[in-house]
């Protein structure tokens, strides 16, 4: 059974703060449900799911439900780091198709920021329960450096260069120079990028995403409903989840888990694509982005160096617009996760309602990809794509 | 090049044998006793076939098949090592310079003392 036209995107909201020291992660995730129930038109009442993953505080869903006092009758804490809500909204139309819930609200909420943490450098804490971190941390694997093993691969490989991945960044800025709630607002180039300090080689600083404060939350819900209300109307068409990891010592660094999740995801909504005119794109790092690309077959693999160059990712420039908002890259990481706002760009887009110097014309099919947990170790991957109805 | 102290390995019942292997200088992976295919990183059920695995002495040689350098706040060279035996393995390369390391080179296997006793499997250039 296909998901595809089975549920609607009705409410989508991104918290405007980047730092937000004096609230707590609870009631920004309650600011946030908030925001997207006022987004679709809907009220407190109406939400009888609830989905969210590791960042909302305590037992999986319960400690948020009880605190925004929720009366749900299904609920969905399904984690892959950041990429996890981007499955949740494949999980809510599943359960909405099942009848286990009509008006289902998902939250993503942090603040790492205000918390001084170091996300891309910090040692990892070891749980010995977790298998692999018996054999691992002792080596110090960080999110910088395993994510920039995978990019000395991609290089020795394919001959990528620093340069190629730079144009990511300097696409992701030319979108935030108009987001004004953006971490970075200024236009950088490739020179910037690549003379910016290394963090770990060969990802300089400006390879990396920001460490911001926020959220966001989603609403989707069923076909009637949504017709019922003034939002244009956004339907989920087709989704693909899948994990990758070592593959028990057969390390492959070249590609990630969007090789499985995307053709999964095309096949459902019955597209290609060629058809996307709109892409969400995780970007904790750049080469993230380059290797999600070329997975999801928006280029030969090998070819993600020379398929982003030039301006290419840049709505109004390239073929293919990326991250509008300014993506992680520029705007916003929200609780180091993300998915959410890979979701809520895609909807700005597909409305109509993104900002006019970065809007796509006529954006009828849009994608949202999302890569979570540790690319070059093991990470959960999930796609979305969504049309304009 | 001084290299930093790593932490230790924690003993627990997958990794107990491993690491009296390591304090003899011996690098200890597991085969499948019934795919007789070799993993990493070690587990008693088969990550290809669920079939049961036993310890065997690797040669301890390999190439590196990525790495990072990481800067601050002391400098190390995080990697994936591929064994000749066939898995590839997280660790650090030391005892060198950092700057001429490269993919595909050829290293062995050189036990690092870890902070607090125990022996950790890094790696160094063959000459």
């Amino acid at each position: 059974m296909s998901i595809k036209g089975q549920a609607y995107i009705v409410g989508a909201w991104e918290h405007p703060t980047r730092k937000a020291p004096d609230k707590s992660v609870a009631e920004l995730h309650a600011e946030c449900a908030r925001g997207a129930l006022q987004d679709a038109g809907l009220g407190k009442h109406d939400v009888d799911g609830y989905f969210c993953a590791g960042d909302a505080p305590g037992m999986g869903p319960l400690n948020m439900v009880d605190y925004m006092n929720l009366r749900v009758r299904h609920v969905d804490s399904t984690d892959i780091g950041g990429s996890s809500y981007i499955a949740l909204v494949a999980h809510a139309t599943q359960a909405i198709m099942a009848g286990k819930c009509n008006v289902a609200l998902i939250t993503l909420a942090g603040r790492p920021r205000s918390e001084g943490q170091h996300t891309g450098t910090a040692v990892r804490v070891v749980n010995p329960a977790v298998p692999d971190s018996v054999w691992e941390a002792s080596f110090t694997p960080n999110t910088a450096n395993l994510y920039a093993m995978c990019a000395m691969r991609h290089m020795h490989e394919y001959g990528t260069t620093s340069e190629q991945l730079a144009w990511i960044k300097v696409a992701a800025s030319h979108h935030a120079q108009y987001n004004p709630h953006a971490m970075l607002r200024d236009v950088v180039t490739v020179e910037d990028v690549v003379n910016s300090p290394m963090v770990a080689d060969p990802l300089h600083r400006l390879d990396c995403c920001v460490i911001s404060d926020g959220g966001g939350a989603l609403i989707v819900t069923r076909p009637d409903i949504a017709r019922g209300l003034k939002r244009p109307l956004v339907r989920v068409m087709g989704a693909g989840e899948a994990v990758k990891g070592q593959m028990g010592g057969d390390v492959d660094l070249t590609y990630s888990a969007a090789k499985w999740s995307g053709p999964a995801a095309f096949a459902e909504a019955g597209v290609t694509p060629a058809d996307i005119k709109y892409a969400s794109i995780y970007d904790s790092f750049t080469i993230t982005v380059l290797m999600q690309l070329e997975d999801l077959g928006f280029c030969p693999k090998g070819r993600g160096g020379a398929f982003v160059s030039d301006g290419n990712l840049i709505s109004g420039v390239g073929k293919l617009p990326f991250n509008t908002d300014g993506g992680g890259l520029c705007n916003n990481h929200p609780a180091n996760r993300g998915g959410i706002t890979k979701v809520i760009e895609a909807v700005r887009q597909l409305r109509g309602e993104a900002h006019p110097k970065v809007q796509v014309p006529n954006c009828d099919v849009a994608l949202a990809h999302g890569t979570g947990g540790l690319l070059g170790s093991r990470h959960g991957g999930a796609t979305l794509i969504m049309e304009r109805e | 090049m001084t290299d930093r102290k790593l932490a230790a390995i924690p003993e627990t019942t997958d990794s107990a044998e491993f690491l009296a292997g390591a304090r003899e200088g011996r690098l200890l992976i597991r085969r499948c006793t019934a795919c007789h295919k070799p993993h990493w990183y070690p587990r008693p059920v088969c990550p290809f076939c669920f079939g049961n695995t036993e310890w065997e002495a690797a040669s301890g040689e390999g190439v590196i098949y990525s790495f990072s350098i990481q800067r601050k706040p002391a400098a190390y060279a995080m990697a994936y090592v591929t064994l000749a035996e066939g898995p590839t393995m997280m660790t650090n390369i030391v005892g060198c310079d950092f700057d001429a390391l490269r993919i595909g080179q050829k290293v062995k296997v050189a036990f690092s003392e870890a902070e607090g006793g125990g022996m950790v499997p890094t790696f160094t250039p063959l000459p």
